[in-house]
């Protein structure tokens, strides 16, 4: 479980988060949403420790991440996989390359059960014949892939994806979520996901955090999100025309149970 | 203007000290070294060799143009082309040029890196991403640059030849008997030491501009210019206090 306690986040005198407090629970996918600019990416940031708060606490499974030495930040580290927005593979790289790099750099096994352990991962998502191909070559989708497969090589106990559906197609956009759910709890992963993409929210929201101009205005889950009474996420989960239409059909239904 | 420089000064030494640290694997850095070594030095060597051997015959033709009083020897010419080569030419100018080549390619590919958020996903797996990337870069380059040094000395010197073999300015025999006469190793030396110190400048200080960039392709662009001008100054300026050092 990572908990976030009073966080608070300042850039040049202008505050940008307020006194955030959340957790996200081990073997679910959690999400962070919030409009582009609420501070969702500022907020993952601060949790993973790319940026340190000026006020408040993370902490990894009760281990406060301000307390720690560079020893034992860089070891938590190691019980991290990130999945970037715009997928941040090597360039140098093959697939097998970027998927062994995580094992090259920290893993205690040998070079052939590394292979094997880097083919596994390939495998679980889904990129069998791809291994020798650069990331130039392959797909935004298959990148994505390749991303998560990199992410879960060291088995971590803990999955961050920043906005892991942008430049998707919707129907490449649920494959990457449902991996995404699959892998969290085949491996009881605590799994933290930044998206503004109301699929994924309605599709693997087992936990959301909403995120309004750096506050934390409303936690729930996918069931819960239709009926929350914050107007702030209203007006951010029925912006689109769609959504509209179901916020109708809704309120009919309300009215209907009512009569 | 003075604040910022001793700002970017410090923010350059704090990002040697990341730098200089143990590898965390030695067997994938040695990889890496082997890498950088083919791709900063090695892959230099052409335009060494082009660069060198025209400018050799250029001031091998020049030096016969304008040494025309009957007092001075015609041996002067292989003899002042060969200074002029080994004392400023294969280290300073060699190094200049290098840092237009090697320099922006540092710059670029980790200013790439940087926006493409391929650092951030090496600081978040935990490793050092300024040690990774920059420390071979650093040593494969001041390793490799002896080597580009004295090539550029001698496809230089071999540029001169060509003019004495091939045109009637002065007769092979002459230009040879110059470039042996009054020689001092020490030269040789002088210029490969300044070169190190001058490969150190060139990689260090465009990885510095490249790891901190911010933005997007524009922002690496403008590092990349950054990276070369910078690291062209510093050249100058080590040129000066080294010649001062070495050759009094």
């Amino acid at each position: 479980m990572i908990e976030a306690k009073h966080v608070s986040k300042w850039f040049d005198g202008q505050q940008v988060l307020y006194d955030i407090n959340a957790t996200f629970d081990t073997g679910k996918t959690n999400l962070i949403i919030g409009q582009s600019g609420s501070g969702k990416t500022v907020f993952m940031k601060c949790l993973i420790g790319l940026m340190t708060p000026e006020e408040g606490e993370i902490l990894y499974d009760g281990r406060k991440i301000r307390n720690m030495n560079t020893a034992q930040r860089r070891q938590i580290r190691t019980e991290i996989g990130m999945l970037f927005q715009g997928s941040a593979l090597f360039d140098n790289e093959t697939v097998l390359g970027n998927v062994m790099f995580p094992l090259k750099m920290f893993s205690p096994l040998s070079h052939k059960e590394q292979l094997e352990r880097a083919y596994f991962c390939i495998r679980r998502v889904g990129l069998e014949n791809a291994d020798n191909k650069y990331p130039s070559e392959i797909s935004g989708g298959m990148q994505k892939r390749v991303a998560i497969a990199r992410a879960i090589a060291l088995n971590p106990k803990y999955l961050f994806c920043d906005e892991p559906n942008s430049g998707l197609d919707p129907k490449t956009s649920i494959l990457i979520d449902e991996l995404l759910s699959d892998i969290t709890h085949e491996y009881g992963m605590t799994t933290v996901i930044n998206t503004h993409d109301m699929n994924s929210v309605l599709g693997i929201g087992e936990k959301i955090v909403f995120i309004n101009r750096g506050h934390c205005d409303w936690i729930g889950d996918d069931k819960s999100i239709f009926r929350a009474k914050s107007e702030s996420l209203n007006d951010f989960v029925f912006a689109s025309k769609l959504f509209q239409e179901v916020k109708l059909v809704l309120e009919r239904e309300a009215e209907a149970a009512q009569k | 203007m003075i604040i910022s420089s001793i700002n970017t000064f410090g923010k350059y030494c704090r990002f040697l000290t990341q730098v200089f640290r143990a590898p965390d694997k030695w067997n994938v850095f040695f990889k890496s070294l082997v890498a950088e070594i083919y791709k900063l030095g090695v892959d230099s060597i052409p335009l060494v060799i082009i660069i060198s051997l025209f400018i050799g015959a250029v001031i091998c033709i020049q030096m016969t143009l304008n040494i025309v009083s009957p007092l001075i020897p015609s041996y002067s010419t292989g003899l002042a082309t060969r200074e002029i080569l080994l004392l400023e030419f294969s280290s300073s100018m060699m190094c200049l040029i290098l840092a237009g080549k090697v320099g922006s390619n540092i710059a670029s590919e980790i200013g790439t890196m940087r926006v493409t958020e391929q650092i951030d996903a090496m600081d978040i797996m935990g490793i050092n991403s300024a040690n990774f990337i920059v420390l071979p870069k650093i040593i494969g380059f001041t390793l490799f640059i002896p080597v580009l040094c004295v090539l550029s000395m001698f496809f230089g010197l071999l540029g001169g030849w060509f003019i004495a073999e091939f045109t009637s300015m002065l007769t092979v025999e002459t230009y040879v008997y110059g470039i042996q006469s009054f020689f001092n190793e020490w030269y040789v030396w002088y210029g490969i030491i300044k070169t190190l110190f001058f490969a150190y400048i060139i990689s260090s200080v465009a990885a510095f501009y490249g790891y901190y960039v911010k933005g997007g392709s524009l922002e690496v662009g403008k590092a990349s210019t950054n990276a070369v001008v910078a690291s062209s100054i510093l050249i100058l300026l080590a040129d000066v206090i080294l010649t001062k050092l070495l050759l009094q």
